[in-house]
């Protein structure tokens, strides 16, 4: 593999991982709070067609971003309100939000525009398009330095560099903050945020509609920046790969960022048997690639994690009164 | 809280949680500028309004039948497995190995050693997952969840690269041979004189209703039900009483995988007879809201699976005649999940308001009769 190639894969990495990043620090917020959220991946399907189908009526990306966050905003609420006030059970709840966005997506993506479910392709401003950043042009003659700069870091739409920044955002946000500490205390005892007089039901709301911003971001990325459009399914577990790189990452910011990165080079692979098959030497069926970011999830999970201790109250409903 | 009577509990509150779906399902079809009462009359005209449709409504109530269990079972050991759908289609993979293997002299031996071979592969598919839980912890939802993704992934690759006859375009394997194909329903003496037009729904159906017994059995008049049911409801609990709970998340789940993959023979022996891709279509899913829609009780199940049954043959129905997309079935499974998995605790809150108010009432009067 030439250094070209390598950039071009890096770049590709950097795509990829946007999304995964995005969900898996919405995952972070609810998850630290004490609220399991396996319905990313459903947030991230309901922005995604959302924000594809007002970017493609409005012609402007951002009114799809806002759509798109809105549509992430209400599944998350559902979840909020069945987890937080009916103290239900946030496995299901994912579940169930996953199914709803499923089919409900589908449904309104086709009643709209009758394109089986799909939205109208996205042209110019519709989407979000790539920014160079100041100087990439200038130093692209640089050896080495200079195409990684302009290949690699320069040339993304703005979420993804919104993205990236969220990173530092969060761990101030959770570790420097007043805010935060109360987030992750609410995570892991409850009883004791409540006796300090401040509302349980508030934090983790708060967390929730967190989680819901983040992942209307990640969606409307999916549909206005990465693909130029909604399709159906088009997250393809996307947010369960999120919540694994956030075990992965031990329900922490910066780590998560690189367990994002690392499923992004999976992803990045399977789009590339070619090069695969380069590196290896033997011919790789492209199913097995496909395969490889889950198949890699799973040994993840299996092995390399050490001991993930997820926050202490996490799936807990809180019940104030014993 | 008020306590609801038992009656309640056991089916006012599935019947509310389902009225509660239907409502807002209705909303929906409305939303999208449908109208719900032509929709739900497609629904049971096509799904029970001819002995035709509840062939149809049988033969995917067979499938659930056997995902509703699945689930059921590993819900008992307070497992979630998601899993239902790649261990169907491993079981799918399991039915073919075994169907091509020979030229089969009956069907009935056919159908044990397929059972047997569907079994084995839905459990494998599980075991993984499993180990995983038990020993390293790895959180079942999501290994689970990516053995899904594998297993499809798996079958592609199978049917496109190993499976497919020589000559053939489309990814699938070999058609079974004559031996290996289960009688429908209208090929049964007596239930022909019902089923006159050729129905999918097959032997299969006897073999979902006779498990859903030996799960009842299993999980409440043996030991071995007992240790999974006491491992839910707590695990230190089980462990003091010297349950193994490593045993027990690896047995529930290798049974639940194992009804999972059964349902391959209603699906790939008694319908498509050959191994396509996607065989499942689902039904894995639909296994999660049937079992909490049949409140994890294996008669629950199989009126849950008969409900599900009949909204897929009706959601059928509405993709063929009507312009709502066949996606509609999801929403409706999503919202039967919602309201009975998530939002029980609102339903019951609700009805222990309304029983509350009557024994207030009550007791109101009876006060003023004493003085």
């Amino acid at each position: 593999m030439d250094y070209a190639t390598l950039l071009q894969m890096l770049d590709t990495t950097l795509r990829l991982a946007t999304p995964l990043l995005l969900a898996c620090l919405a995952g972070l917020y609810s998850e630290r709070a004490g609220i399991f959220d396996i319905g990313l991946e459903g947030k991230m399907l309901a922005a995604a067609m959302a924000a594809g189908a007002v970017a493609a009526l409005t012609g402007s990306a951002w009114a799809g971003l806002l759509a798109g966050i809105g549509a992430s905003l209400i599944f998350a609420a559902i979840h909020g309100i069945a987890s937080i006030t009916f103290r239900g059970n946030q496995l299901i709840s994912g579940v169930a939000l996953n199914f709803l966005a499923s089919g409900m997506t589908v449904l309104i993506a086709q009643a709209l525009f009758r394109q089986g479910g799909r939205t109208p392709p996205l042209t110019g401003d519709a989407r979000f398009n790539p920014v160079i950043l100041p100087g990439a042009e200038a130093m692209r003659d640089i050896p080495f330095v200079g195409p990684l700069y302009y290949e690699v870091i320069s040339g993304h739409s703005v979420l993804v560099y919104m993205a990236f920044l969220i990173v530092p955002l969060t761990w101030w946000v959770l570790f420097r903050t007043r805010f935060g500490l109360r987030l992750r205390a609410v995570g892991e005892n409850p009883a004791a945020v409540d006796t300090a007089g401040v509302s349980v039901v508030g934090l983790r709301f708060a967390a929730v509609a967190i989680t819901g911003v983040l992942c209307g971001l990640a969606g409307a990325y999916m549909a206005t920046a990465l693909q130029a459009g909604f399709g159906r399914e088009m997250t393809a577990g996307r947010g369960y790969i999120a919540l694994a790189a956030l075990i992965f990452a031990k329900w922490r910011p910066v780590a998560a960022m690189w367990a994002c990165l690392l499923f992004g080079f999976f992803q990045a692979l399977a789009l590339r048997p070619d090069v695969v098959q380069a590196v290896v030497q033997v011919k790789v069926p492209v199913p097995f690639l496909d395969a490889l970011p889950y198949i890699l999830t799973v040994l993840v999970l299996a092995g390399f994690v050490g001991k993930a201790i997820p926050p202490r109250a996490g799936g807990e409903p809180y019940v104030k009164e014993r | 809280m008020d306590r609801l009577p038992k009656w309640a509990d056991v089916a006012l509150v599935p019947l509310i949680s389902l009225l509660l779906a239907a409502v807002i399902s209705a909303l929906v079809l409305l939303a999208i500028g449908q109208s719900p009462v032509e929709a739900f009359k497609v629904m049971v005209d096509g799904a029970l309004g001819s002995p035709y449709g509840w062939g149809y409504t049988l033969y995917y109530a067979t499938s659930f039948i056997f995902t509703g269990l699945a689930v059921t079972v590993a819900f008992h050991a307070s497992l979630f497995n998601i899993g239902g759908e790649g261990q169907a289609q491993l079981g799918g993979l399991g039915v073919a190995l075994v169907c091509l293997a020979f030229p089969w002299p009956h069907w009935t031996v056919a159908l044990l050693a397929a059972t047997a071979g569907a079994a084995v592969f839905g459990a494998a598919w599980a075991a993984i997952p499993a180990y995983l839980q038990a020993k390293r912890g790895s959180h079942i939802v999501i290994t689970t969840i990516m053995f899904n993704y594998i297993a499809a992934a798996l079958l592609v690759y199978l049917l496109v690269d190993v499976l497919r006859p020589a000559g053939q375009m489309d990814p699938a394997s070999a058609r079974f041979p004559e031996g290996a194909k289960l009688p429908a329903l209208n090929d049964i003496p007596l239930f022909n004189l019902v089923f006159t037009k050729a129905v999918p729904a097959n032997v299969t159906l006897f073999i979902a209703l006779a498990m859903a017994v030996v799960v009842w059995a299993l999980l409440w008049r043996t030991r071995l039900g007992y240790q999974i049911r006491a491992f839910g409801k707590s695990e230190s609990a089980a462990k003091y009483a010297g349950i193994n709970p490593v045993r027990i998340t690896i047995i529930a789940m290798l049974i639940s995988g194992a009804l999972a993959g059964m349902m391959s023979i209603n699906n790939v022996m008694g319908e498509a007879e050959r191994l396509l891709q996607n065989s499942s279509e689902g039904a894995g899913f639909i296994g999660i809201a049937v079992a909490l829609m049949g409140r994890n009780h294996p008669f629950g199940v199989v009126l849950a699976a008969l409900l599900f049954g009949f909204l897929y043959q009706g959601g059928a129905e509405l993709g063929l005649w009507t312009s709502i997309p066949i996606e509609m079935r999801i929403v409706v499974q999503g919202l039967v999940i919602l309201f009975t998995g998530a939002l029980d605790m609102m339903v019951r809150m609700l009805l222990g308001r309304i029983f509350g108010l009557f024994r207030s009432a009550k007791a109101i009067r009876s006060a003023g009769g004493a003085a």
